[in-house]
């Protein structure tokens, strides 16, 4: 079965129309994952920031990361959940769009991004923990969180639009 | 009616009409006024987490408060400005919409609220002002915040 035959069948079922069809169900879902924008972009940004050294520089690094992550996670599973819920109730128009697809490609770099400032530069970060000024590669990762999350973002909401559509 | 004939004026201009007529105008200006409503977002959730208690407590509210002030600041200014452009290209539509104005509305609520208030309360000496009007205050600030996110979201369906 191709990713395409898999997305024709997932919208055939009956959830799935049950979904695309709701007058309530999906505004809600879709209203949930935009306003979660607020809870889980908001504070990477914020922790984006400060490994930046552009906020809150006079609070430890570690103390913003500690104190931020456990709401960044819990806003990521509603994201992930409403966000698969979206996809589920138009997935073959979802999985042909291009925009859709930049942002997944986006999302999966984001999360390389993630899993080499833990592997790399955070490891040490009890050494620069304090510093206004973080060095080069915690900045450097921060700043590429920072420019994936607006593609990830802009490619988000232009999903609505099927201007560079692949056929089906 | 003077409002209907502002909006009508507004929706009429050369801006509103440029909007309008161009495809890729209204999702860019859109999508900045995401973007802008993430960092607001994170600059809110900051430090109203901080006042209930949640954030990082190891940090004096009044700090914080001056710490994410020019971010709070910064893209509330994006926002008002992609919003009034967003505005131009469809007020006669808004006119109509009862979100619009509940957004508008408790917009205006916000904003007073966070820089009276809400200042107030960030910036006071803890030993004199206890915690509890810290969490009011939070609470107050989120509820208010949040009608105006899901007003917005809300005039989209339409």
């Amino acid at each position: 079965m191709s990713l395409l035959e898999f997305c024709q069948w997932l919208g055939n079922t009956q959830g799935s129309i049950a979904l695309h069809e709701s007058i309530w169900a999906y505004p809600i879902v879709e209203s949930v994952h935009v306003l979660t924008l607020c809870l889980f972009l908001g504070l990477t940004v914020m922790l984006d920031l400060r490994l930046l050294g552009a906020a809150m520089v006079r609070t430890p690094a570690s103390e913003v990361e500690g104190r931020l992550l456990p709401w960044t996670i819990v806003g990521f599973v509603v994201m992930v959940v409403t966000g698969a819920l979206l996809f589920y109730a138009i997935p073959v128009k979802t999985y042909l769009n291009i925009f859709f697809r930049v942002k997944l490609a986006f999302l999966i770099l984001s999360g390389v991004n993630v899993a080499i400032f833990q592997r790399t530069i955070s490891r040490s970060m009890d050494q620069w923990d304090t510093d206004r000024m973080p060095p080069f590669r915690a900045r450097l990762a921060g700043g590429i969180s920072l420019v994936l999350w607006a593609g990830i973002v802009v490619a988000g909401r232009m999903i609505a639009y099927n201007w560079f559509d692949k056929n089906s | 009616m003077p409002v209907l004939s502002f909006f009508t004026w507004c929706e009429n201009t050369s801006l509103g009409e440029a909007i309008r007529a161009s495809r890729w105008l209204f999702p860019a200006i859109e999508s900045v006024h995401l973007l802008a409503l993430a960092v607001i977002g994170g600059a809110v959730l900051v430090m109203n987490l901080r006042l209930l208690g949640f954030g990082m407590k190891r940090q004096p509210v009044a700090q914080l408060w001056r710490d994410t002030w020019p971010w709070m600041v910064g893209s509330l200014a994006v926002m008002l400005i992609s919003g009034m452009l967003l505005f131009t290209s469809e007020a006669i539509k808004l006119y109509y919409h009862e979100a619009f104005w509940v957004k508008m509305s408790s917009l205006l609520l916000a904003m007073i609220f966070t820089f009276t208030v809400m200042r107030k309360v960030a910036l006071a000496d803890p030993a004199r002002v206890g915690p509890v009007w810290g969490r009011a205050a939070a609470l107050i600030s989120l509820l208010l915040w949040s009608t105006v996110g899901v007003c917005g979201r809300w005039i989209g369906f339409s």
